[in-house]
């Protein structure tokens, strides 16, 4: 808990690799923290620091910018239900109002279980299967109060294992690729390849 | 006419197979080995493209302001979080590829060393989709070391956002890309083309923007050109939603078809429910001035509705029927420019908490007849005079993006407003 352990400290180590300054890792790193624990712990922000060459401070002090990072343990579902203009247009308030019903909790809160986090999301995107339920950031839509409590009875069976993975976890799919090209390689490249254009530049003036 | 959506028609348009049977890369190896990076700007210029991000800027025009340096990026701005916007969500989950190999395109043209597709975070699949499709190019060797044997290289990273709509602002997507919080950079410079990604000269294009330039490479900017009228060419996404039958992302020319026919056609919308008028609709995004039942017959394109007052913007249209409360649908809009304002300028901070709390109080039935003054006013202090396009006191348009909403609502259906006051509810609950 807490640091990169294991694969995902090999991942973490990756990432931090990818950009030509590491503090640019500073986000992708703060979504692998939640991958491995649901939520953003602090030793996850002091080991990110160290991978990316920032102060704890200000890896907290980016990472708070942002709705999707939570610092506290949530559910192990967060179920957004969005009741942005075209998911208002449709209903988006009343499936929040039986949302919380059913589930029990006000938006905000989370479950005594543990098993769910109900948030009042903006927008996703989704607008024209409004009114839009996000869970764990997989899409469902146009989704009605019946419909809402199905879905978390899928949830509570497992039903939606393996298309639902738990809060943190989010493309599955990891970069396979061969490691970036040193950029000293491209900046030589570029300039041979500026080189040609001045020159076709200056034969066309010719 | 089909040009980024042209896939779609397949369930499987998001593989790579059916990439390569639809005529996948072709236009990036035309691009690499028969054309020169100028060659490549060229098309793009003629075609006219302009942006699909919102402001409408000529993407040709844009890479020609690039300033010349030794080390420089591509950003493809995937943040799409504009209320009722989601057609780069259907193209990053639906045909990555075609991004990824606009994206490898616009990068040969502008030189880029390095090329980041930032995309939103809440795009689950379409992150996993996209780098799917990064890593299906680096495999076919299509991205990477001296693609295609062109000698021409660069790699492609995947960015994810994390819930911030500010960082759709190029500026704030820059920052937030450094690892920092998404705070809109002071303008001037107006481009990052001039000062962008760590300091240095960088270019911004929007998803959609970046996904026409394969169909451009392969026919060219005068066929793209001849498509629309005047300088709105080719096709656009139009993400159609809100009280409509049939609401979703339909690709037409533009300039083609007008907003009756997108909202009533059998094609398109077709139509409200049976009983309802429509009462108003947004021709782009939440944050464009409405429209009323009178434009209904303006062509969408981009000139024509600027010129009617409002904007195409990201290409985001939202009907009302008279089921539907104005008040609440601009309050609503409101709120979320409210809660999304970054904080830095105090006009979008304070003023949008305040117009976010009147309105409120007024849709809830609490509301003064002296509100819609104070409403109009504080709109006031946000865009002096709240004039299309408006007036700006605010480090980006954000701030100016909430008085539209308000003020149409106002000047529109002021009885309406009223009438929640005097009743001490809202009629339409
Ligand atoms: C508040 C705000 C949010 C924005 N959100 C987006 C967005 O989500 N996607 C996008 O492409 N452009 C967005 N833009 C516009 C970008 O700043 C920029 O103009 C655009 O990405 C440039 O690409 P284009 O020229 O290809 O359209 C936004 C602008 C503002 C002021
Ligand atoms: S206008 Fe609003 S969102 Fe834009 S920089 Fe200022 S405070 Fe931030
Ligand atoms: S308004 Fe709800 S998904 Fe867009």
């Amino acid at each position: 808990m807490g640091r990169f352990e294991g694969e995902l400290l090999v991942r973490a180590e990756k990432v931090a690799g990818l950009y030509p300054d590491p503090r640019s890792a500073i986000i992708p790193l703060c979504h692998l923290a939640q991958e491995q624990d649901g939520y953003v712990t602090e030793e996850a922000i002091a080991h990110i620091a160290e991978l990316v060459g920032a102060t704890g401070a200000e890896v907290q002090g980016t990472a708070s910018f942002y709705d999707m990072f939570k610092f506290e343990p949530v559910g192990e579902y967060v179920i957004g239900v969005c009741t942005n203009i075209s998911c208002m247009l449709r209903g988006g308030y009343g499936l929040l109002e039986a949302a919380s019903s059913t589930l029990g909790v006000p938006p905000g809160e989370t479950t005594p279980d543990g098993m769910f986090t109900l948030e009042e999301v903006e927008c996703v995107a989704h607008c024209d299967k409004a009114p839009a339920v996000q869970i764990n950031y997989r899409y469902f839509g146009p989704v009605d109060s019946e419909g809402f409590a199905e879905l978390v009875g899928q949830l509570r069976s497992g039903e939606l294992d393996g298309q639902i993975p738990k809060h943190g976890t989010l493309g599955r799919v990891l970069r396979d690729a061969p490691p970036l090209i040193p950029v000293e390689e491209i900046d030589a490249e570029r300039a041979r390849q500026d080189g040609e254009r001045e020159a076709r530049a200056a034969s066309r003036e010719v | 006419m089909r040009i980024v959506g042209a896939r779609l028609e397949h369930a499987d348009s998001h593989t790579l197979e059916r990439f390569l049977a639809t005529g996948g890369n072709n236009a990036l190896r035309k691009a690499l080995l028969e054309m020169t990076p100028e060659a490549v700007a060229a098309e793009v210029l003629t075609a006219n493209l302009l942006g699909r991000g919102g402001a409408g800027f000529e993407a040709g025009r844009k890479w020609g302001m690039l300033r010349k340096a030794k080390r420089r990026y591509l950003v493809v701005n995937g943040d799409e979080s504009e209320p009722a916007t989601f057609k780069d969500h259907l193209l990053v989950e639906r045909d990555p590829h075609q991004l990824v190999e606009g994206a490898t395109i616009a990068a040969y043209a502008i030189g880029a060393s390095l090329a980041v597709i930032y995309l939103r975070g809440e795009f689950a699949l379409g992150l996993e989709r996209v780098q799917e499709a990064i890593n299906d190019a680096y495999r076919i060797g299509a991205l990477g070391r001296d693609i295609f044997g062109s000698g021409f290289s660069v790699d492609i990273v995947l960015q994810p956002g994390a819930g911030a709509y500010i960082c759709g602002e190029e500026t704030a997507l820059l920052e937030s890309l450094e690892g920092n919080r998404g705070f809109p950079r002071i303008k001037p410079p107006y481009f990052p083309a001039v000062i962008g990604l760590y300091g240095d000269p960088t270019i911004v294009n929007n998803v959609e923007t970046v996904s026409n330039l394969p169909w451009i490479v392969e026919n060219g900017g005068e066929a793209f050109k001849s498509l629309g009228s005047g300088r709105s060419t080719g096709t656009r996404l139009f993400a159609l939603s809100g009280q409509v039958n049939r609401p979703g992302v339909y690709e037409v020319e533009m300039t083609k078809i007008t907003f009756r026919d997108l909202i009533f056609g059998e094609e398109f919308g077709q139509g409200l429910a049976p009983s309802r008028s429509l009462t108003a609709f947004i021709p782009g995004g939440a944050s464009s001035p409405w429209f009323f039942p009178e434009h209904l017959d303006l062509p969408l394109g981009q000139d024509e509705v600027a010129k009617a007052g409002s904007m195409l913007g990201s290409g985001s249209v939202i009907v009302m029927d008279d089921s539907s409360c104005p008040v609440r649908s601009a309050w609503r809009i409101a709120r979320f420019f409210a809660r999304e304002s970054c904080g830095q300028c105090t006009p979008c901070r304070e003023g949008g908490t305040w117009i976010d709390r009147i309105m409120e109080r007024i849709e809830r039935g609490n509301g003064r007849e002296e509100d819609l003054d104070l409403l109009l006013d504080l709109c006031d202090n946000i865009s002096p005079g709240v004039v299309w396009p408006p007036a700006q006191t605010t480090i980006c348009v954000l701030g100016p993006s909430i008085p539209p909403a308000i003020s149409a609502a106002i000047s529109r259906f002021r009885d309406d407003f009223l009438l929640h006051i005097k009743e001490g509810r809202c009629p339409h609950a």
